[in-house]
């Protein structure tokens, strides 16, 4: 961990850098044709102050992201419209309600496919074949035909990202459910194991490792859910929805505030399921 | 037998509450217990057929539901009246999907895929460069990169190059992370083998080191294939010219036109299974050696 930080810190800064250089690249237009406007030169310190310090940058440097983002925390009221927090909840809300139901559905279906063969048959192939599909593009609709039906809030977004992560969440348990090999079976069988026994002190065990890797994917993918499941709806509250008003309006700094706001909270709900999967699996002594 | 039973009893109680219930039961339950018999025997037909029956039993139960109870096709349409729509409108279907699909997501799918190959390549030779790029790699891989299609719109604009954009920057991640675990998936003694022939770095990659790497990359070019399908359909939601499976999405959604949006949705369905599918043939002919291809 401690060995990749300083190259991983090296590649981040070389980032940061790469994006100056690009921001004051491409908002030079703009600065030059100010200047003519004026009539005056554009000196090289001009050009960078200017170029850094816009109002609707073509692209905003770090520090006005990271400016915009601290606005959006704590620069007001958490209930206010132009709070990042505010929006982040809405988002969040609607990410965890989906994913919950998701991946609940997601593990029941997969314990039935694992112990019924007419549906494992049925069903499995259908489950594999959805990953190809862009799901994503019926959110929209869902969205909407949902409102048309009266149901309005937190529940539409919630079913998409439910919609999203399910699928993972099925595939990667079945995987986990049948890992353990036919040795360990018939040691189950030998000790007379009932059905019951075999799933909660091999099947289930052995299946967390899978499960926890889905997980990871499919919480992700809930929350591209909900962000593009907040475009439909006008703009009214989330983060897809301050993405959506800032590209209307050329906000940009609100747009890569937002952009950032997300990633923050997916990279969040990423490293508290891993932190759940090393403790489960610390306690259940099956640390990699 | 206790399950037929039960079933029968269900089926029987939704007669007696309502007849057309009483039928989606039947048709159900009567498909279910063809497949669960079907599910007993042995046999490659099998695997196929069951499936297919599934399958298409939604489509009957969907089908029925839809007429029996009168549903408003303005919330679900009857599959015969997307196939009708499907069969209407097929010019407009196809400048759509040319639009969204061969111009925006398989040219950025080309690029963005080549543009990792290349960069994992050159890193590979550097170890540090390897330690600072895979996490931030696979931390990006995570984040929800659709967001940043607002931006490719105001920067490349409404037509096809900004939805090429998005989908760039959405599967380079990926296939960069595979590729680069690709290139360490040989072993020393083959390196140690390519060394006593003394093969210069160019040979040695090119005749070991990226054969060896395709299994991992086309793992990360199929990832890659519905990513660009989501891309450059969701980066069409933020703007885009009047054609495109994203702007007719969006377009008939306002207009409640919700067979049109179904027959989009299954040319997507489509498109996003064939790519995927031509994909994995190219791996089954370029990685017919490897262990994960062989026959069964």
């Amino acid at each position: 961990m401690l060995r990749n930080l300083v190259p991983v810190l090296t590649v981040v800064l070389a980032i940061v850098g790469l994006w100056y250089l690009a921001a004051i690249w491409m908002n030079a237009t703009w600065v030059y044709d100010q200047a003519a406007r004026e009539g005056r030169e554009v000196m090289l310190v001009d050009l960078v102050t200017e170029t850094l310090h816009q109002e609707r940058p073509v692209l905003p440097a770090p520090h006005q992201v990271a400016k915009g983002l601290y606005d959006g925390f704590f620069g007001q009221k958490v209930t206010s419209k132009r709070s990042l927090v505010y929006h982040g909840w809405v988002t969040l809300s609607a990410t965890l309600l989906g994913f919950v139901m998701g991946s609940g559905l997601g593990i029941l279906l997969a314990v039935g496919i694992v112990y019924n063969r007419a549906m494992d048959m049925s069903v499995m192939p259908w489950a594999i074949a959805s990953q190809t599909i862009p799901i994503l593009a019926i959110a929209p609709m869902i969205i909407v035909v949902l409102n048309s039906m009266g149901v309005q809030g937190i529940v539409p977004k919630a079913i998409i990202s439910a919609y999203l992560s399910f699928f993972p969440v099925v595939v990667g348990m079945v995987k986990g459910l049948r890992a353990p090999d036919g040795m360990q079976l018939d040691l189950l069988r030998t000790y007379n194991a009932s059905g019951a026994q075999t799933f909660a002190k091999l099947r289930l065990p052995s299946s967390m490792p899978y499960l926890f890797a889905s997980l990871k994917v499919g919480v992700a993918a809930s929350l591209v859910g909900t962000i593009v499941g907040e475009l439909p709806t006008g703009a009214v509250a989330g983060l897809g929805s301050r993405l959506l008003s800032g590209s209307y309006y050329g906000q940009t700094v609100q747009i890569w505030a937002a952009l950032f706001a997300a990633a923050l909270l997916a990279a969040s709900l990423v490293a508290i399921i891993g932190l759940a999967e090393r403790i489960v699996l610390q306690r259940m002594g099956l640390v990699r | 037998m206790m399950g037929l039973a039960i079933m029968a009893a269900v089926a029987a109680a939704g007669f007696v509450a309502d007849w057309r219930l009483g039928l989606v039961l039947a048709v159900w339950f009567g498909a279910w217990t063809l497949n669960a018999g079907l599910a007993e025997g042995r046999g490659s037909w099998v695997r196929r057929v069951v499936p297919l029956i599934f399958g298409i039993t939604l489509l009957v139960l969907w089908e029925m539901t839809v007429d029996l109870f009168g549903v408003n096709p303005v919330i679900l349409p009857a599959p015969s009246a997307i196939w009708a729509q499907l069969i209407s409108s097929l010019p407009t279907l196809w400048a759509d999907f040319v639009q969204t699909f061969v111009k925006g997501a398989l040219t950025g799918y080309v690029l963005g895929c080549g543009a990792a190959i290349g960069t994992a390549i050159l890193i590979d030779r550097s170890p540090f460069l390897q330690r600072g790029l895979l996490p931030v790699g696979n931390f990006v891989a995570a984040l929800p990169i659709v967001g940043i299609a607002p931006i490719m719109v105001m920067w490349f604009g409404f037509d096809w190059h900004s939805k090429a954009a998005v989908v760039v920057v959405m599967v380079f991640f990926p296939v960069l992370v595979n590729m680069v675990a690709g290139l360490k998936a040989t072993e020393p003694m083959q390196r140690d083998l390519m060394a006593t022939y003394s093969a210069s770095y160019w040979q040695t990659l090119m005749k070991l080191r990226l054969p060896a790497a395709l299994p991992f990359l086309f793992n990360g070019l199929k990832i890659a294939t519905t990513l660009a399908l989501i891309g450059a359909i969701v980066a069409e939601f933020f703007g885009s010219p009047i054609v495109g499976m994203g702007f007719r999405i969006t377009a008939e959604i306002g207009r409640l036109g919700l067979p049109m949006i179904w027959a989009e949705i299954a040319v997507a369905a489509l498109a996003g299974s064939a790519f995927y599918g031509l994909v994995a043939l190219i791996e089954k002919r370029m990685t017919f050696w490897h262990p994960s291809q062989r026959r069964q």
